[in-house]
């Protein structure tokens, strides 16, 4: 080991008379960190180019520029919720008493040169941020990204999510204005609703009765060290993992399951990617120049027996606020003690629920397929119905708790009773996602049909013939190779059988409950009624025979 | 594909597709109408092949630099320039912060330049051959696996944790325990909820103090159709523990006629048709106060939550679980209201001791 | 003012005071007394001529929905007693003559004139008496204190209208309306009379001085001229619109950007 230490290091030495100043950099580095072989495997590494694989830069460039404007913030902020009468520049609040967190944002926006537009930039990028990662998701989702060997790394982003969910919670809860003190009230309401610990844990969050003069300082700690500090962990490793998967890739001509086709990390991703990174920060400062957020001087400060309406949460928290919004007024008492179920079983049982479904959805479509391959090509949504329409009618399920959140400026806007638009997220929360599941997956199957249609019959080129016999015919165009495979790569599953109820002996084989359930469920997935079965070179050639014998 | 790891256990793999590999790896085959032609060749750009073009893509990028670096003095003139008071009418923004204005919109686009013109860079000048890369399996091969599975075995079995027992079982022990240090730490983290939130501010014979003008108030103050917020007499905006005490103690108070009060218990604790509610939610404690004074509804702004303060404040609509408490008030001798003593039952959000 | 000081020993000084006193109490007395008498008795009569024509129109606009002697029927409440202030509201807003039953009775625009509004509210006042028509000092927002009225605007009026009177919503399809265009005295009328199923905020209970403070705070939030200095305020509703904001607009212009990042550049044609 030493020898090939002195070895390198003599060749170090060498090239020092020749090398030119970067490089001995380098060889200095390399020398102490390894880089060399580190730049081997990644310094071309290969990227393939979709637009909708830039969708996670637009959220790991909105957490960039969170931590940095985050960080300009701190020094200003002062989480305190010592009470103090505010003499500062913005005079339409002379006088008000109001704690020092709001007044010291109160200073951010009205005497620090600068400060109003970082605290915009910050709170614009959190928004983008949370619906980066939303979209994202998404994308990894439909295309069915998340299989193996991505499983982790979809467990990392649904983390990231998750937890950014309540980064921005804590973080917009520290101006302690009108508006976000009653999004803290609410949290404690929700909190109280536990049975048996909840007035426990609300007296400990809250260092004694709510609002008490602590929950500021501790959200802060929790928003701007903890909470980030675990999201840059999971940043890390997710950004590993990419580079270690390598990224998928749609199918095409030369793109196989085993290369990926693209351009190099050097140049040219480097230049997409951070040029990318400045374009998502212009954007957001342009956004924050010109558009206002969270104006928390006309909100005033909290005081937890005044309110306004248009009391919402930023959009991430809106579907939780929906479903509290929708949720019947349920309450049991009984002996000497109170079950809270109007308020725990939306804010405890169904919101993690939403979330964990679509969390846990790779796992149950690894046991159904009983896939254990490596899979890099992205599948085109329409090639996976089910999958496709589950996750649809679990956006629908979503948005529709989203609207919900939002009931009371529906109300206004479009004129409607608040109390019909509650009944209607009411009855679409059950009803709306197997709608959409059905017609999305007939979507699907229909546009199955037509690829079909496609491969076999050619392009529909719109070009009218007349025969001799007068017959009106539309020309089809057969397709190029290129796009006949590209239409025909996808994997197809056959629905898995039980088998014969006895093996050969006759004797009855013990059959679980969970084998049944797969069995049906991949009969569904993969059945006659969930895909169209792709056109097989046999049909093809048939096909072109017949043609050539007309 | 070598990662697989054998048939499934219990059911046949027959479902799998088997073309996964073999169709892509083949080459087009002339009697396979579906195989892959492989990547199509390379085209070149108008850059790659007429200087001029990309000449003119180097004058755009660097044209695109150029514009940031303005952009960026423009920042710091701005940052000079502008006081930070100065308010300007920009159609159709409003009246908006110059300073806000400038240096955002200067910091946007000299942020917005650089990554144009890097991107415009990539895209027209750096070679835009598609590369190809073979992927590896994840899963290691065999003979690392067992190299690895006998080196943990070795390792594990030299430790003697498997043989000796009462190490493994004190160890675990020890390790279990030690975080409840930790969280006996937090304990001091708050008081014990004890009965806390079954008192509020109010006591027998304190008065109702007007939250708009800090003076107690009348009967005559209150017309049918009003609506008013009282706060207990005592309790100050520059008390150390405001906050927390009008978090339980708002007020609110109507008049109503008194054959409107359909509730007996309501009418008794009432004053010449005066009743006075919690302004505090029951569902998770936003102060409801959004008064329908012909319907004699309140509604809560955050979940509507929907009371009807002519019912004993019963819920009607919305997730609330049960109706606002009601204060019971009364006259004293000088003709101010005060309150007959606390609310009898928890204001505010429930919670698994109300009972 | 110096020079005149400076003269105020001058021995002619006494006289020109003398001159100026007679002179100027001379002036008071006519301008004032017999003008004072004679508008008194204008006054008297110019009120009974109001309320006649107040009777016509109302007979004409208002009758059918509020009775032929403002009684009330089915259609429409009794205003007796309802008094000046609250007539000057419903109609000057134009709430009043309603077109169609609904949930809530909607603003329009205002077909009446201010003096005939006057008329009405004057015949009107005469069946009962309440509040009446406030004077310009009364909600004239300048010299008001804007701070207490954004804290009193907290407490009694934003969990309604929104913390800058943008409005919200109410049960079964009520609403409380957008302050934003409305006239100052309008303002000051509705929290004297509590319209529709809106409370009053009476004077016992908010007094004169509140009010006007109040009317300023929503003039400096929600007028034409309320400053927003961070920008567009996107309807001052909060984080619903924020964040239908940051979805359409903000996530839309990253996807157009990534589309034109991602996007392969032209390929030279083939010659």
């Amino acid at each position: 080991m030493s020898t090939a230490t002195e070895a390198h290091g003599s060749a170090a030495a060498e090239g020092k008379k020749k090398a030119p100043a970067g490089e001995r950099v380098a060889d200095w580095a390399d020398g102490r960190l390894g880089i060399y072989s580190l730049a081997k495997a990644n310094m071309r590494k290969i990227f393939p180019d979709h637009w909708s694989f830039m969708l996670g830069e637009v959220a790991l460039y909105s957490f960039i520029i969170i931590i940095l404007t985050g960080v300009y913030l701190t020094l200003f902020f002062h989480p305190s919720m010592n009470e103090v009468e505010y003499h500062g520049a913005y005079t339409p609040m002379h006088g008000v008493r109001m704690s020092e967190a709001y007044a010291s944002t109160l200073d951010i926006s009205f005497d620090v040169r600068g400060g109003l537009l970082v605290r915009q930039i910050h709170h614009w990028a959190a928004l983008i941020f949370l619906a980066a990662m939303f979209v994202h998701m998404m994308r990894v989702f439909f295309t069915g990204a998340f299989r193996k060997p991505r499983e982790v790394n979809w467990v990392f982003g649904f983390l990231l999510f998750a937890l950014g969910m309540f980064t921005g919670f804590t973080g917009y809860s520290l101006p302690d204005d009108l508006l976000s003190g009653t999004g803290v009230r609410f949290m404690e309401g929700a909190i109280l609703s536990v049975p048996i610990v909840g007035t426990y844990l609300s007296m400990f969050l809250f260092g004694g009765e709510f609002p008490g003069d602590d929950f500021v300082a501790r959200f802060y700690s929790i928003h701007i060290l903890l909470l980030p500090g675990i999201m840059l962990g999971l940043l890390v490793a997710h950004l590993i993992l990419v580079f270690y998967h390598k990224h998928t890739q749609f199918a095409g001509p030369g793109r196989k399951n085993t290369n990926v086709v693209g351009m190099p990390l050097l140049p040219v991703y480097m230049a997409k990617a951070g040029g990318f990174f400045f374009l998502v920060f212009g954007v957001i400062a342009a956004i924050a120049a010109l558009f206002s957020i969270n104006p928390i001087w006309v909100l005033g400060p909290y005081r937890p027996d005044q309110v306004s309406t248009n009391a919402q949460p930023d959009w991430y928290m809106g579907f939780s606020e929906g479903l509290v919004r929708v949720m019947p007024g349920w309450e049991i008492n009984a002996w000497g003690h109170t079950l809270v179920l109007g308020v725990f079983i939306p804010v405890m049982i169904i919101f993690p629920l939403v979330l964990v479904t679509i969390a846990l959805y790779p796992f149950i479509e690894a046991w159904v397929t009983g896939d254990k391959r490596e899979h890099h090509i992205a599948d085109r949504p329409r090639n996976a119905p089910t999958r496709t329409a589950f996750g649809a009618a679990w956006i629908s399920w979503y948005f529709v708790c989203l609207v919900g959140g939002g009931n009371d400026l529906w109300a206004t806007h479009f004129h409607l009773s608040i109390n019909a638009i509650t009944w209607f997220v009411r009855v679409a929360f059950f009803v709306l996602p197997v709608l959409v599941f059905i017609i999305t997956r007939r979507v699907c199957l229909g546009l199955q049909r037509k690829d079909r249609e496609k491969v076999l019959h050619g392009r529909e080129t719109g070009t009218i013939k007349r025969l001799p016999h007068g017959e009106f015919v539309e020309i089809h165009e057969p397709l190029s190779q290129e796009q006949l495979h590209t239409l025909t790569a996808h994997d197809q599953y056959q629905p898995v059988e039980i088998g014969p109820r006895t093996d050969e002996n006759g004797v009855e084989r013990k059959i679980s409950r969970g084998q049944k359930l797969r069995a049906r469920l991949s009969k569904g997935y993969y059945g006659e009624s969930g895909q169209i079965p792709k056109p097989t070179r046999e049909e093809y050639r048939e096909i072109e025979s017949s043609h050539g014998h007309h | 594909m070598s990662s697989e790891t054998g048939p499934n256990e219990n059911v046949s793999d027959e479902n799998l597709p088997r073309e996964q590999d073999k169709a892509h790896g083949e080459v087009a085959g002339k009697n396979d109408p579906f195989a892959d032609p492989g990547l199509p060749p390379h085209e070149h750009r108008i850059q790659d092949i007429d200087e001029r073009a990309a000449k003119r893509s180097e004058r755009t990028v660097a044209l695109l630099f150029t514009v940031s670096m303005l952009a960026t003095i423009g920042f710091i003139a701005s940052f000079v320039a502008f006081p930070i008071d100065k308010i300007i009418y920009v159609w159709p923004l409003g009246h908006v912060s110059a300073l806000n204005l400038a240096l955002g919109l200067t910091l946007g686009v000299a942020l917005f330049c650089i990554g144009a013109g890097a991107v415009h860079w990539a895209r027209t000048l750096m070679s835009d051959e598609e590369m190809v890369d073979e992927r590896h399996p994840i899963a290691a091969e065999p003979a690392v696996r067992e190299k690895v599975i006998s080196d943990f075995k070795q390792g594990a079995k030299e430790s003697a944790l498997g043989r000796r027992k009462l190490i493994r079982n004190t160890m675990f022990g020890a390790v279990a325990l030690v975080p409840l240090s930790g969280v006996v730490l937090l304990r001091d983290l708050g008081p014990l909820p004890e009965d806390k939130l079954r008192h509020t501010a109010w006591k027998k014979g304190k008065l109702l103090v007007n939250e708009n003008t800090n003076q107690p108030l009348r009967p005559e103050d209150i017309s049918v159709g009003s609506l008013t917020f009282a706060r207990p007499e005592g309790l100050d905006h520059e008390d150390e523990d405001f906050q927390t005490e009008i978090a339980k103690a708002a007020l609110m108070l109507v008049r109503l006629e008194p054959d409107d009060i359909k509730d007996k218990r309501e009418l008794d604790w009432s004053h010449e048709g005066i009743v006075a509610f919690s302004k505090i939610c029951t569902h998770v404690g936003c102060p409801v106060s959004l008064y329908e004074q012909q319907t004699h509804h309140v509604l809560c702004p955050c979940h509507q939550s929907t009371f009807d303060l002519s019912d004993g404040a019963r819920v009607l609509f919305g997730p609330a679980g049960h109706p606002l408490p009601q204060l019971n008030i009364s006259v004293n001798k000088d003709g101010y209201l005060e309150a007959q003593g606390d609310f009898e039952e928890p204001v505010g959000p429930a919670f698994w001791e109300r009972g | 003012m110096k020079k005149l000081s400076a003269r105020r020993r001058h021995p002619l000084a006494a006289l020109v005071v003398l001159l100026f006193a007679l002179a100027a109490t001379g002036g008071l007395y006519t301008a004032f007394a017999p003008a004072g008498e004679a508008k008194a008795e204008k006054q008297e009569s110019s009120k009974s001529l109001a309320i006649e024509e107040g009777k016509k129109l109302y007979a004409t606009g208002c009758s059918s929905c509020h009775g032929t002697g403002g009684q009330g029927t089915s259609d429409g409440p009794s205003l007796v007693g309802v008094g000046a202030a609250a007539v000057d509201f419903q109609v000057g807003t134009g709430r009043m003559p309603a077109q169609q039953p609904g949930a809530q009775v909607p603003r329009k625009k205002n077909i009446y004139s201010q003096d005939e509004i006057n008329q009405l509210a004057a015949y009107v006042a005469s069946l009962g008496s309440g509040p009446s028509q406030p004077t310009k000092e009364m909600y004239d927002p300048s010299g008001a204190d804007v701070a207490r009225g954004g804290e009193l605007f907290r407490t009694n009026c934003s969990q309604c209208h929104n913390f800058t009177g943008e409005g919200g919503a109410l049960t079964h399809g009520k609403f409380a309306p957008d302050l934003g265009d409305v006239d100052e005295k309008h303002i000051y009328e509705a929290m004297q009379t509590g319209p529709q199923n809106m409370p009053s905020f009476t004077d016992g209970a908010l007094p004169e001085k509140d009010k006007r403070d109040i009317v300023a705070y929503v003039k400096e939030v929600n007028s034409d001229k309320s400053e927003s200095p961070g920008g567009f305020k996107l309807g001052g509703f909060g984080p619903v619109s924020e964040g239908m904001f940051a979805w359409i607009f903000g996530l839309g212009a990253m996807i157009a950007v990534a589309v034109w990042v991602a996007a392969r550049t032209a390929k030279a044609k083939k010659s």
